[in-house]
C-alpha cells in the first residue's frame, strides 16, 4: 500500500482535471478478478454450511433468515471494494458517479454466477461424499424452495443490485453511505445480537423492549427493524450536527495541534490539562465497570467473565510474543498449570492431596508452580531462536497435555476423568465466588484483569520491559548493551507463566472441573490470534482483542455473543487473521504514540517524494515528461 | 600516551569457533585518547576480535584486559558496565523503538540520572539530527541518521572505549565519508575509538595506528602512515575497496 499510497498523496502538489467517464469505460480485468473472488466466496460459504445451518435463524421476521444474509453480505462488500479506484498521480482523476455502481453490479453479477454454476451442479452431479454440504437442502435454499429457473437467474440479479449498492456507496457521498452501513449495521447487529439483548433488558428489568423488538422466532419484527434503523438514522443525524456545531471547534483544533509532533510548543496548555481529564476518564471507566455487572443478566456477565479469562492469558502472552518476541505457541502449559494446580489442591474429588486447601492458598501454589513451569520450559527453548523455538514450544505445550492425560500421573490428575468438585472461591468469608453466579465470578476476574494491567503496564515502563523490546528487535545487539538476555527471556517466560496461571486458577473454580481435553493446542493458537489480532506489545490493544475475539465469536470452549457462529468459528478466526495481517499488521488498536509517529513519518516521506518530483520535473523539463519514471 | 597502562588490551589470546582456530595469538594494546584501527579482509576474525572483547566468545587461552582487570571470565554484561561499548556492524538499531529509546538502551547498565542526562544532551549538541528524530522510530532514519543514533547510542554508555564494527558496511560512498567524519569528531571528543574496518584507506586516513589481521594472526603492526606506505598492506588482503 505504502508506494501507492504516497504517490496519491503527492496529488495534492497539483490539481489534476477531473473528468467523467462513461458506465462501461471500465477496468474490464480488474472487474472479472473481482467477480471470480466473488465466485469463489459465494460458493465456499454456500458449501461452508452456512446457510443452511442458519435458515431456521429469522433475522427480519418473516422476510431475512441469517442463513440468506450469509449469501448477501459479500456482494455488497466486493461492489464497495471495486468501486473504490485509487488515484494515481499524473493520471486524470474522474468524478463519481454512475460507473462505480454499474462496476459493483458487474463485479456482483459475475460473482452471484457462482452460485448459478452452483444451482445447476447440484441439480445435475451428486458429489456429497466429499462435500457434505452439496446437499438438496442448499438447493432448496438457493432456488428459494421454487424452481431451478428461478434460483439460477435470481443470484445474480441479487448479486448486480447488492453490488450496485456496495459501489454507489462511493457516488453517494461519505455522509450518506455512513448512514447507510450503520442502519444496516444496527438493524442486523440488534437482530443477530437477540439473546444477549434480550438478556441485558431482563438485567435492566425491561423486558418489555425484548418482548416487543423480537417476534416469536427470535427476529427482529417489522416495525422494530423499522424503529431499529429510523434510531440509527437519528443517531448520525444529531452526531454529525454536534460535529459541525461551533461548540466543537474549540477541540477539535486543540487535538490537531497535539498531534502535530514539531509544534510541542503550542501543545503545552492542552498537555497541562491532560492528567485530570485523563484521571476523570479513568475513573469513570473503572466505575462503570465496577456499576455494569449489576445491571448485567446471567448471560452476559458469563460472557464477559470468558473476555475476562482471556484477557488474563492475552496480557501474559503478550509479555512473552509481544514485548520479548519470543513466539510461544504452547502457552496454554501455563493455564493448564494454574487451572490443574487449584484443581488438585482444593477439590475433595482430587485423587491426592487430601487435606485441600483454601482459594487463594492454592492460588499461590498455582503461581509458585507456574513460575516454576515457566522456568521448566523456559531454560531449553531460551537458546533458540525463530522457527526451532515456535517448534519446541508447541511441543511443551502438548507435553503438558499428555501428561495430564497420563496414566503414569493419574494418580494425581485422574487422567481423562479429569478433576470434578472443585470449590468456589470464598472470598474471606465474605462471599463465595461459584461458577452458577457468573456476577461473582465476573467481579473475581475483574479484580484479576486489573492486577494484570497493572503489572504489564509498569514492566512495560521498566528497566526490563525495555530490555525485552530491545531483545525482541536485536538480541545480539540488546546483549552487547549490556543486558543479560538468558535471565530476561527466563523473567519473560515466568511472568507470562504467572499471568496465565491466574486465568487458569480461576476458571477451575468457575467451571468446578478440570479435564485435560480443555488445554488443547486451539487454546494456545487462540490467545496467540487475540494477541495479535489486537497488536502485539500494546496492553489496550490485546484487552480489544480479547472483547471483540472472545466477546464476539467465543472462546475455543466459550460460547460468545454470535452464538449461532460457533461452529464456524475458527473459519472465521482465520479469516479475520488473515484479513488483519493484509490490511492492518500492527493490530486492531496500534500503539497510539506509535502510529502517530508513523504518520508524521510518512508526511516527511512525502514531502521528500515532492521534492523529488518536483527536481525530477526540473531536469526533465521540456523533454519526456517522467514517463515510466516511477 | 604510552607511558600509561592501556584502556584495552589482548594478551596472547587463542579463540576457536568448535574446532576452528580463528584468533591466533593476538596481542593488542589500546592507550586512552587513541583512534586505532584493525585491518583485514573476509574471514581474518576481525569480527571475533570484537566478539572476544565483548565477551560473547570466550578465548580458549589469553587474556583480555580492561583498565588493566582482567576480564577474560567475566561476561557481556560486566565488561559493558567497565565501559566498553560496541556500535555494530551495519548500525542494527532497534528499528520498531523511537530514537529516544534507543539513547536509553545505551545507557541500560547506567543508574546515575543525572550523568546519563547531561550524556544525552552531549549526543544532541554532536548530532543535532538526532535531536530532532527523538520521537521517531529508528527504522524509518535513513542510513545516515541512523549512523548517527548507533553513535549516539553507543556514547550514552559513557564508554571508556568505543568499538566500532565496519563503519563502512552497508553505507553509500558519500555516507561512508560522513561516518569516518563523524568518528574522527568523537575521537576529538576526547574518546577512545578501536575500529574494526576493510576500507583500509579510509581507516588508516583517520587512525593513529593499525594492525593487519591475516587468517587471525596479526601481520602488520604500525603508525597509520607507515601502514599506508607499506608496500604489503595491499598485497597482504585487499587490494583497495575503494570504488
Amino acid at each position: 500500500m505504502t508506494v501507492t499510497g504516497k504517490i496519491s498523496a503527492i496529488r495534492g502538489a497539483g490539481p489534476a482535471p477531473a473528468h467523467r467517464r462513461r458506465l462501461l469505460d471500465q477496468d474490464w480485468p480488474r472487474l472479472l478478478r473481482a467477480g471470480a473472488v466473488l465466485a469463489l466466496g459465494q460458493v465456499f460459504i454456500a458449501l461452508s454450511g452456512m446457510p443452511v445451518s442458519f435458515d431456521r435463524r429469522l433475522l427480519i421476521d418473516p422476510v431475512l433468515s441469517l442463513g440468506y444474509l450469509s449469501l448477501l453480505w459479500l456482494p455488497l462488500v466486493v461492489g464497495y471494494w471495486v468501486g473504490r479506484e485509487q488515484v494515481l498521480e499524473g493520471m486524470a482523476a474522474y468524478t463519481r458517479g454512475g460507473r462505480d455502481v454499474a462496476a459493483g453490479a458487474i463485479a456482483g453479477l459475475l460473482g452471484n454466477a457462482g452460485l448459478t454454476l452452483l444451482v445447476l451442479g447440484i441439480t445435475h452431479f451428486d458429489i456429497r461424499d466429499p462435500l457434505v454440504n452439496w446437499s438438496p437442502q442448499l438447493l432448496d435454499i438457493l432456488e428459494f424452495e421454487e424452481s431451478v429457473w428461478l434460483g439460477t437467474l435470481i443470484w445474480p440479479a441479487i448479486g448486480a443490485g447488492t453490488g450496485a449498492l456496495g459501489g454507489g456507496m462511493h457516488w453517494a457521498g461519505s455522509r450518506t453511505s455512513r448512514t447507510t452501513v450503520t442502519v444496516l449495521l444496527s438493524v442486523f447487529g440488534t437482530a443477530v445480537l437477540e439473546s444477549v439483548i434480550t438478556d441485558l433488558t431482563q438485567g435492566f428489568h425491561v423486558e418489555a423492549v425484548s418482548d416487543w423488538l423480537y417476534g416469536p422466532k427470535r427476529g427482529l419484527t417489522y416495525p422494530a427493524a423499522i424503529a431499529v434503523a429510523a434510531t440509527a438514522v437519528g443517531v448520525m443525524t444529531g452526531l454529525a450536527a454536534y460535529r459541525a456545531s461551533p461548540a466543537r471547534d474549540g477541540r477539535t483544533t486543540r487535538g490537531n495541534g497535539a498531534a502535530t509532533v514539531g509544534g510541542s510548543e503550542s501543545a503545552r496548555p492542552a498537555w497541562r490539562r491532560m492528567p485530570t481529564r485523563r484521571a476523570m476518564n479513568l475513573v469513570l471507566t473503572v466505575a462503570a465497570i465496577v456499576v455494569l455487572p449489576l445491571f448485567l443478566g446471567r448471560l452476559t456477565n458469563e460472557l464477559l467473565a470468558n473476555v475476562g479469562l482471556f484477557i488474563l492469558l492475552a496480557l501474559g502472552l503478550n509479555i512473552i510474543v509481544g514485548l520479548a518476541g519470543i513466539l510461544d505457541l504452547g502457552y496454554v502449559a501455563f493455564f493448564a498449570v494454574g487451572g490443574y494446580s487449584v484443581a488438585v489442591l482444593t477439590s475433595p474429588g482430587s485423587p491426592r492431596f487430601d487435606p485441600e486447601i483454601p482459594w487463594f492458598g492454592a492460588l499461590f501454589a498455582a503461581m509458585l508452580l507456574a513460575g516454576l513451569a515457566g522456568l521448566f520450559i523456559g531454560a531449553p527453548v531460551i537458546r533458540m531462536r525463530g522457527d526451532y523455538l515456535a517448534i519446541v514450544t508447541l511441543g511443551f505445550g502438548e507435553i503438558i497435555r499428555v501428561l495430564l492425560l497420563s496414566d503414569w500421573l493419574s494418580g494425581t490428575f485422574n487422567g481423562a476423568q479429569g478433576i470434578t468438585n472443585v470449590p468456589g472461591v470464598e472470598v474471606f468469608g465474605l462471599a463465595t465466588v461459584r461458577g452458577f453466579e457468573p456476577r461473582s465470578v465476573l467481579y473475581l476476574v475483574l479484580v484479576f484483569c486489573a492486577i494484570a494491567v497493572y503489572v504489564s503496564w509498569r514492566l512495560e515502563n521498566s528497566r526490563i520491559g525495555r530490555a525485552w523490546m530491545a531483545i525482541r528487535e536485536d538480541e545480539n545487539v540488546a546483549e552487547a548493551m549490556g543486558v543479560d538476555t538468558v535471565s530476561a527471556k527466563l523473567m519473560a517466560f515466568v511472568t507470562g507463566a504467572v499471568l496465565g496461571s491466574f486465568s487458569g486458577a480461576i476458571l477451575s473454580a468457575k467451571v468446578g472441573s478440570v479435564f485435560p481435553h480443555s488445554f488443547a493446542i486451539i487454546v494456545s493458537i487462540v490467545i496467540l490470534v487475540v494477541v495479535i489480532f489486537g497488536g502485539m506489545g500494546n496492553i489496550p490493544g490485546v484487552i480489544a482483542g480479547a472483547v471483540v475475539l472472545i466477546g464476539i465469536l467465543g472462546g475455543p470452549n466459550q460460547p460468545g455473543l454470535l452464538q449461532e457462529f460457533a461452529e464456524y468459528k475458527i473459519l472465521i478466526y482465520g479469516a479475520l487473521l488473515v484479513w488483519m495481517m493484509l490490511q492492518r499488521s500492527e493490530g486492531l488498536i496500534p500503539n497510539m504514540r506509535r502510529a502517530r509517529e508513523l504518520h508524521i513519518d510518512e508526511m516527511n516521506q512525502d514531502v521528500w517524494l515532492r521534492a523529488q518530483a518536483a527536481a525530477d520535473d526540473a531536469h526533465n523539463e521540456g523533454g519526456n515528461p517522467r514517463g515510466g519514471r516511477l | 600516551m604510552g607511558v600509561e597502562s592501556p584502556v584495552l588490551e589482548m594478551r596472547g589470546v587463542n579463540t576457536h569457533y568448535g574446532a576452528v582456530h580463528i584468533l591466533k595469538d593476538v596481542d593488542l594494546a589500546i592507550y586512552s585518547g587513541e583512534l586505532v584501527c584493525l585491518l583485514g579482509g573476509n574471514a581474518s576474525g576481525k569480527s571475533t576480535t570484537l566478539r572476544t572483547i565483548l565477551g560473547m566468545v570466550k578465548p580458549t587461552t589469553g587474556d583480555v584486559v580492561l583498565n588493566g582487570q582482567v576480564v577474560t571470565t567475566q561476561s557481556t554484561r560486566e565488561r559493558v558496565a567497565l565501559g566498553v561499548t560496541m556500535v555494530p556492524e551495519n548500525r542494527r538499531l532497534f528499528k520498531r523503538l523511537t530514537v529516544g529509546e534507543n539513547l536509553e538502551m545505551g545507557a541500560f547498565l547506567r543508574t546515575d540520572s543525572d550523568g546519563i542526562a547531561t550524556d544525552r544532551e552531549w549526543v544532541f549538541e554532536l548530532f543535532p539530527r538526532v535531536k530532532e528524530r527523538l520521537n521517531q522510530k529508528a527504522g524509518t532514519l535513513s542510513g545516515g541518521e541512523q549512523q548517527m543514533v548507533a553513535i549516539g547510542r553507543a556514547l550514552m554508555a559513557r564508554p571508556q572505549i568505543l568499538l566500532m564494527d565496519e563503519p563502512s558496511m552497508g553505507l553509500a560512498p558519500a555516507l561512508v565519508q560522513q561516518n569516518f567524519e563523524l568518528i574522527q569528531q568523537i575521537h576529538e571528543a576526547g574518546l577512545t575509538v578501536f575500529m574494526v574496518e576493510q576500507n583500509a584507506n579510509m581507516a588508516l586516513s583517520i587512525a593513529d595506528r593499525g594492525w593487519v589481521l591475516q587468517t587471525g594472526r596479526v601481520v602488520l603492526d604500525d603508525t597509520a602512515e607507515n601502514l599506508l606506505a607499506h608496500p604489503d598492506l595491499q598485497a597482504s588482503y585487499l587490494g583497495t575497496t575503494e570504488k
